[in-house]
This record gives C-alpha cells, structure tokens and sequence, in this order.
C-alpha cells in the first residue's frame, strides 16, 4: 500500500490522460461534430505527423524559440538591473512609481500592432513585445525581492561595518534571489506570449504565424498539432529555468521542499 | 580612562520620537564595564536593556552622552569609529546566518569582509566550529542545524575575528529550556577560555545569576539603571550550583525588586 500510495501519480496521470483522449474521440465520432470545430485525436495525431515531416515546421520553431529568448534576455537584464536600481534608491522609487503602475496597467498586447509599425514584420517587433510583456513582472519581484531583506541580517551587516557594495553583493542580492527567479519564471511564459501574440497580428514567420496559416487552410488539425508544439516549447523552457532555480538558489526552501518530496 | 575600563558609558540617554511624542527609551546613564567582566543587563520588556547594548554596539547613535569603547570614542559626530567597532561582536536573538551560505562561509563571513583569503577563513571557521561544538558541520547548510547549533554558528561568527567584547542580545532567548542550560555552561566556557569581555542581555533572572560577574538590572519607563548587584560564586559553575540557597537568595532578591517595577 505504501509504495502505491508514493507512487500514485504513476497510474493517475496516465489514466486521466486516456480517459481524456477517449471522451474526446467519443465525443467527436457520436455527435458527428464538424472536423472544422474539432478534429478527432487521431487525425491530430496525423496533423503532428504532418507538421514534423515538413521542414519549414523547425525554422518557425527556432524563430519563435529566438524571439522568446531574446526579449526575454532583454527583459530580464533591464527588468533586475532597474528593480535593484529602484529598491536600493528610494526617492528614484517613488519618482518613478506612477509611471511604473500606469505602464504596468496599459494591456501591453493593444501596443502590438504599435511595435509592428515601428519594428517591422520581422522578428525585431516580436522581441521586442515579448520583451515588454516580460519586463514588468521580473522588475516587480526584483523590486520586491531587494526590498524585503531581513532586518536581522541587516543588523549583522551594519554591526561588521560592511560596505554598501559588500553589502550588496553579499546579503541585498542573494537575499533577492528567489523573488527574482519567480519573477523570471513568470516572465518566461509571458515571453512566449508576446512573441507568439506578435507573430499572429503580423509577420509570415514563427508558430503564431503557422497556428494562424493552418486555420486559414481549414486544417484544424494542423492548428491543433501546432498548439500542442507550442505547449511543449513552452514548457521545455519553463522547465529550463526552474532548473536554473535549483543549480542557482539549493539552499532556498523552494528547491528543499522539492527535493523532499523527490526523497520521498 | 582608566586602563581597565573596556567600556564607558557616560551621561548616555536614548529618546524616539514617535507620533504621540518623543519616548525616553534610556535615561542618563553611567556604566563602566572592565577588561574579562562578564555583564548582565537585566529587566523585564521596555526598560531599555537592548536599547543600552545597540548602543555599546555602535546599532544605534545615543541622543546624548558619550560611549568609549577600548579607549576610543565610539562616535565622532555623526560617523561610527571603525577600529573601535572592530573590537565589538555582536550575538543577537536570532542567529541570522545567511542562508545562502555554508555554516564555514558564515562563520568566516566577517573575516571575508576584511579581506582575507578564502583558504584561511575556512581555517579559521573549522578552529571555531571546534570551540563552539559544531565541528563536522562546517559545509552545512543552516537550515539543517537545530536553533541551539545556529546560535553557537553565530556565536563563532561573533569570535571569527577574536574582538574583544562580546555583545549578546538574549542570545537563547528562543531556545528551549534544556539547550539553553548547555548553552549557558558552553559560553561559560568559551568566555574562560578566550578571557574576553561580554555583555549580555536577558530577562531570564536565573541566567543572570548563573552568568554573571555582575548583574545590572534595569527599570522601564522610562529605561534606566535601578539596582547594580556583583554576583561571587567562584568559576566555572555548574547547573548544580542553582539550587544552593546562596544562588537562590540572589535570584529572590531580584525577583522581588522585580516585582515592584
């Protein structure tokens, strides 16, 4: 019973899945609905076929792959350097924090088709939406992160008379460490997002620009084998930088309670 | 100053101001502590006791008065001395250690800040892991020590680089009876063998009766210095000696001065 019981997700997982494939099928083949609404699992299966025989499937790939980490990069290191910048310089903090929530409100993606007109079509506008939608989470856990260190720590830096720079670079950035990397876990899906978004409104490049090709050519399995490529990029990076999390931050009680629950 | 006074406070006040008025925290104080003295400032919640040791500890800036540490003022105008700070190592309540770093890294984070090399801040750290009973935990992370072993971390911090005055702000005021019996002989202990000079904040009168060389006992509201007791059993004492009526009729003493604040 106990190894079951450990174990459980080894059975649950797979079974959910095929019971989840099933009612799918069985649903599309007894309610006779439209292959153009929704195709069976099967002729999915035939559309991924499909995408990974063609070869223009992998330079849409790579494109997106590039235009998610580019903004990303860009995002991430204007993102920490102006959260540090803000958490350590109070009057610059509060100088700049109506203009830090007014942009933080506007629905970055109704700026895209504003970015294609000055970026182009080409992958530049896509970086650079991306880039924008994954800016504002990184920057606020930054912020957050550099400003909620402890005041017992504080106390130890200010009692051995360290630095500011010591003191940075010793407590106030490895102290805001794990809030950065949430912010940077956040901030890689929306980086997906953004470019993903940007290659739907314009571009003939990248997965958002097959998803919206496929549709217009009626193959809604293609469309649905192109979300499932998405889904697994997605998460192939996502999965990237929670590793990152764990070779950065061991000793963080985030990383410890996985390992636990790995020891079982 | 004479020689044998290691610190001296003099005239010392401490007020805040809050938004209903300025508090006074400590009122004009005269302390001296001398060379290898063990003091303990002793009070219930409010009377000022770890306001006084922030500022023996250079934490905070005295609204009047002087604070002499070793031989040199404390404060010049608004900056701290530093080489008079450098003979000050300072415990407090929580252990603090970082936790991104390993048990030998906090311990010999200190030493990092002054610039020694890493190869002889681990030296250093593995020495004082021995003295405070850590060894063998040098590549730990904190999280895996228990509370008493944290504090004994920090307490190995404090010594890293061998100051001259230990402060301690209830250094086991979170530890569990029993730990805090061991860690009371340990420091004992470790005080004998380094002949430093300490000064120790709590409000557990027992523990100051067992520490102490002198016990310095403080009323609130506002904070300052009511009764100064010297406390002669010989050394090192042992947890045996608390039930002796000697010990007892000092901590019946205190309790009842205690009693009337």
């Amino acid at each position: 019973m106990g190894f079951l019981r450990k174990n459980i997700t080894w059975v649950t997982t797979p079974t959910l899945i095929v019971l989840f494939i099933a009612g799918w099928h069985f649903y599309v083949v007894w309610f006779e609905v439209s292959k153009f609404i929704l195709p069976t699992p099967g002729s999915v299966v035939d559309g991924l076929v499909e995408l990974f025989d063609t070869p223009s499937t992998y330079k849409h790939t790579w494109i997106t792959v590039y235009e998610t980490i580019s903004g990303f990069a860009i995002a991430s290191i204007i993102g920490i350097s102006l959260g540090a910048l803000l958490g350590k310089v109070r009057w610059l903090e509060k100088a700049l924090n109506p203009f830090i929530i007014a942009t933080q409100v506007v629905p970055k993606v109704a700026l895209i088709p504003l970015f294609i007109l000055w970026f182009g079509f080409g992958p530049e506008s896509k970086i650079v939406i991306s880039a924008v939608i994954a800016f504002f989470p990184i920057l606020t856990n930054t912020l957050l992160g550099v400003k909620s260190v402890d005041f017992g720590h504080k106390d130890i830096m200010i009692s051995l008379n360290a630095s500011k720079w010591q003191t940075f670079l010793l407590l106030e950035f490895p102290s805001a460490l794990p809030a950065i990397l949430t912010g940077l876990e956040v901030g890689i899906v929306l980086a997906i997002i953004g470019a993903v978004v940007g290659e739907y409104l314009g571009g003939s490049e990248g997965l958002g620009y097959l998803a919206v090709a496929t549709l217009s050519a009626y193959k809604v399995n293609m469309l649905f084998a192109v979300i499932i490529l998405l889904t697994v990029v997605g998460f192939a990076l996502y999965a990237a930088m929670a590793g990152v999390r764990r070779f950065i931050i061991p000793w963080h009680e985030s990383v410890l309670i996985e390992r636990q629950k790995a020891a079982g | 100053m004479d020689p044998k006074q290691q610190i001296q406070l003099s005239g010392v006040e401490m007020r805040f101001a809050t938004p209903d008025g300025v508090v006074v925290a400590l009122e004009s104080t005269d302390i001296n502590v001398g060379v290898g003295e063990f003091v303990v400032l002793l009070g219930p919640s409010g009377c000022g006791k770890t306001t006084m040791l922030r500022i023996i500890g250079g934490l905070l800036k005295p609204s009047a008065g002087q604070v002499r540490v070793g031989n040199r003022n404390l404060w010049r105008g608004d900056q701290r001395d530093d080489e008079a700070v450098q003979e000050l190592g300072i415990v407090f309540q929580e252990a603090s250690l970082f936790p991104w770093m390993s048990i030998e890294d906090n311990i010999g984070l200190p030493l990092r800040l002054r610039g020694v090399r890493k190869d002889a801040r681990r030296r250093e750290a593995h020495k004082l892991c021995e003295l405070v009973g850590i060894s063998g935990f040098e590549k730990r992370w904190p999280r895996e020590l228990s509370g008493g072993m944290r504090q004994r971390a920090a307490i190995a911090r404090a010594l890293s680089y061998e100051p001259e005055i230990l402060l301690m702000d209830e250094p086991f005021g979170s530890l569990d009876a029993m730990t805090r019996d061991q860690m009371n002989q340990e420091l004992q202990r470790i005080w004998m063998t380094l002949g430093c000079t300490i000064v120790f904040v709590t409000h557990s009168i027992s523990e100051a009766v067992f520490l102490a060389d002198r016990i310095v006992l403080l009323s609130p509201r506002p904070g300052r210095i009511d009764t100064v007791l010297d406390v002669n059993f010989e050394r090192p004492r042992n947890m045996g000696m608390m039930v002796q009526p000697e010990f007892q009729a000092i901590v019946t003493r205190l309790r009842a001065r205690l009693e009337e604040m």
